[in-house]
């Protein structure tokens, strides 16, 4: 008899205990473990990217050209930078680089998209054929567009063989002209994801709008411009972001297609940062340039954070 | 303003599928004409060609005298109201009205002095700077009646425009619909599967199925005297009863006997059919529900008076009148009494009157009315 009243009264303690021993445990696991798992990635990127961003802002302040030193001299590699020729060549470069790349990626985009909507036969095909470039990596690209536009094995030799004697083509050793390939290289590369986003965004708009906007007397170019194209205000937006930071980070394309040739007329700041920190043993200015590169990115990204945050909310 | 329509055996296929075939109708100027039937019966396609977003296979079309068979829906002078709205997104409702006036190069003078008119009319004045998503959607069909009527077009199109609202506001905005059509009096033809908007809002309606249409008529022809079976089924809710008989004629008189589950045959006297049906000759007895009535209602009914006891299988008492079901000639029957007149029904069977002159009889092989 008191044996079995003693089991009982461990089997309630047991009963009335036992929860709140699982609840400790879970309150344990469930606070650390996302914490824990979270952990391994925070330490890499925190290391491989935010450690060395300060790392590189500290040594563009410094005298530092072959391997890193730690002699600050202020501003002078900035200064320096901004004093040679080619850091203004890589800057107008970008700029005509990323406009014409942004926009004529966008309007051909849209363009193929719009046409892609009119219930083409084989839509799925056609897609995947525009798509199919962007899988490619740029390298390949570079390497496709250096053989066509090679005067004697691309175009230019194909029409001379075709018998047009008179036809050139020979803007990529051009000085002036070779920044262009790079920019028809990567619209060739993007524009088939921009049709992508934006029949995307035109599956979204709704069928009776146009037709409402027809039977009010509408001609299709304005019902595109002055109605679904307001629509696609937000795909426009997120394809600009993503072209946008395509093009501020270009750097196998040139590689593989000019390597900044003809002398440095093609170059960007990123080919330019890598060739001051590793090839001319600058590493203070290549480091600078960094710098300004990253501020650059940071001031076209914050207002899609911000609108990012604010639709958050 | 205000324009007749012809449609002249219009067709209209998509590859191997007929949706129209050879559709003749003429609307009157100022007539409110409803489409009416089951989905897929033809009704939006036959909208479609007439304001020109679909080209007929063949045929022709008429607004009064010019042929408008090919043109552009902008070269039709026509508005049509949507089942979405279709309202522009990105405009204000002000915008959204006067987009039509706009792309027709009116000047701002007269424009805004349109829409100030139109929204005057259908009470949207203080919506005039919303834009589509800040309003409900009773607003929304607000300003899409707005838009169509802002360019006074010579016809109105409404496909299915109350689908989309909830039970009140259907009934609301259909009133809304009625009295701007009794305001403007432009030819409008408003397509809908629902029967009591048919009935409830046009001049004629107009009954398809499977690319045909069935019958043309004014609400109460369409209700009393349905040319077909289906047409009888479609309209009024509950249905008309359809119950299979035999002819059967009594010293000459045209008649036919009707059994009730359990109960007694029950002779009936019938109007002569148009078309002579010989003796013992299948037909179909159609009456609606509300056709029948308790006894004491007797001294109401003219002329002949027929009386049958129906077993109750189901009876939902709806306040203001009993419906329930019954089964004749092993047909399921409902009936609609007034609650007024008479008790609360209990019991296993109940006697009820019905006027044999008020009955449609059928064709059981074409389902034509005889």
């Amino acid at each position: 008899m008191p044996f079995a009243n003693s089991n009982k009264g461990v089997a309630a303690t047991a009963a009335t205990s036992l929860p709140a021993s699982t609840n400790r445990y879970l309150g344990w696991s469930e606070r650390w473990l996302p914490k824990l798992s979270l952990f391994p990635t925070l330490l890499v990127s925190g290391t491989a990217i935010y450690v060395f961003i300060v790392w590189t802002g500290v040594l563009s302040f410094t005298g530092s050209r072959m391997l890193p030193r730690y002699n600050f001299v202020g501003f002078d590699s900035y200064r320096a930078m901004f004093a040679t020729e080619r850091f203004g060549v890589a800057a107008t470069n970008i700029v005509i680089y990323a406009s014409l790349y942004i926009a004529i990626s966008l309007a051909l985009g849209l363009l193929l998209a719009i046409l892609l909507d009119q219930k083409v036969r084989g839509e799925g095909l056609l897609r995947m054929i525009f798509l199919f470039p962007m899988s490619l990596s740029l390298i390949v690209t570079g390497v496709v567009w250096r053989w066509i536009f090679n005067p004697g094995l691309g175009l230019e030799k194909f029409a001379y063989d075709m018998g047009f004697v008179d036809f050139k083509l020979d803007w990529i050793i051009n000085p002036s002209l070779a920044i262009y390939t790079l920019v028809i290289a990567a619209i060739w590369q993007s524009s088939g994801f921009v049709m992508v986003l934006m029949l995307a965004g035109l599956r979204g708009v709704d069928g009776s709008i146009i037709r409402a906007a027809q039977i009010d007397g509408a001609s299709m170019p304005y019902i595109y411009w002055k109605i679904v194209l307001p629509l696609l205000a937000p795909v426009i937006f997120s394809a600009t972001v993503i072209l946008g930071h395509l093009a501020i980070k270009n750097f196998d394309l040139v590689v593989a297609m000019t390597n900044g040739g003809p002398g440095y007329a093609t170059d960007m700041p990123a080919t330019f940062m890598y060739a001051y920190s590793f090839e001319r043993s600058q590493i203070a200015v290549g480091a600078a340039s960094s710098i300004i590169m990253l501020g650059v990115a940071t001031l076209l990204l914050v207002p899609y954070l911000y609108i990012q945050i604010r639709r958050g909310r | 303003m205000t324009a007749a329509i012809t449609i002249k055996s219009l067709r209209k296929t998509f590859g191997a599928l007929t949706v129209l075939h050879e559709v003749d109708l003429s609307i009157e100027p100022g007539q409110f004409v409803v489409l009416v039937g089951p989905s897929g019966c033809g009704k939006s396609t036959l909208l479609d060609c007439i304001c020109g977003l679909s080209q007929p296979t063949a045929g022709s079309l008429h607004f009064d005298d010019q042929d408008v068979t090919n043109l552009p829906p902008r070269e039709r002078d026509i508005a049509m109201v949507f089942q979405s709205y279709a309202l522009y997104p990105s405009m204000t409702v002000r915008q959204n009205i006067e987009f039509g006036l706009k792309v027709r190069k009116m000047p701002k003078a007269e424009r805004d002095k349109e829409v100030t008119r139109v929204a005057t009319l259908l009470k949207i004045e203080h919506l005039l700077d919303r834009r589509p998503s800040q309003m409900s959607g009773g607003q929304r069909q607000r300003v899409a009646m707005g838009r169509a009527m802002a360019r006074r077009p010579r016809i109105f199109l409404f496909d299915e425009p109350l689908s989309n609202l909830d039970a009140k506001l259907r009934v609301e905005m259909r009133h809304e619909i009625k009295r701007m059509h009794q305001l403007v009096r432009t030819t409008t033809i408003y397509v809908t599967h629902d029967q009591v908007e048919a009935l409830s809002l046009a001049d004629v309606i107009v009954v398809m199925k499977e690319g045909h249409i069935q019958q043309v008529g004014t609400p109460q022809e369409i209700y009393d005297k349905p040319a077909n079976t289906f047409v009888a089924s479609f309209m009024g809710s509950p249905p008309m009863n359809l119950i299979p008989a035999r002819m059967k004629r009594r010293d000459g008189v045209a008649g036919a006997e009707l059994l009730p589950a359990g109960g007694l045959p029950n002779w009936i006297k019938l109007q002569e059919p148009a078309k002579p049906i010989a003796d013992g000759e299948e037909l179909i007895i159609g009456i609606r529900p509300e056709e029948f009535h308790f006894t004491s209602e007797r001294p109401l009914l003219d002329g002949d008076v027929a009386e049958l006891t129906l077993p109750i299988n189901v009876l939902e008492p709806l306040g203001s009148e009993y419906v329930f079901t019954s089964t004749v000639n092993g047909a399921e029957v409902s009936a609609r009494l007034n609650a007024k007149s008479g008790p609360h029904p209990d019991g296993d069977t109940l006697q009820v009157l019905f006027e044999p002159r008020r009955v449609c009889l059928f064709d059981p092989g074409t389902s034509n009315r005889l």
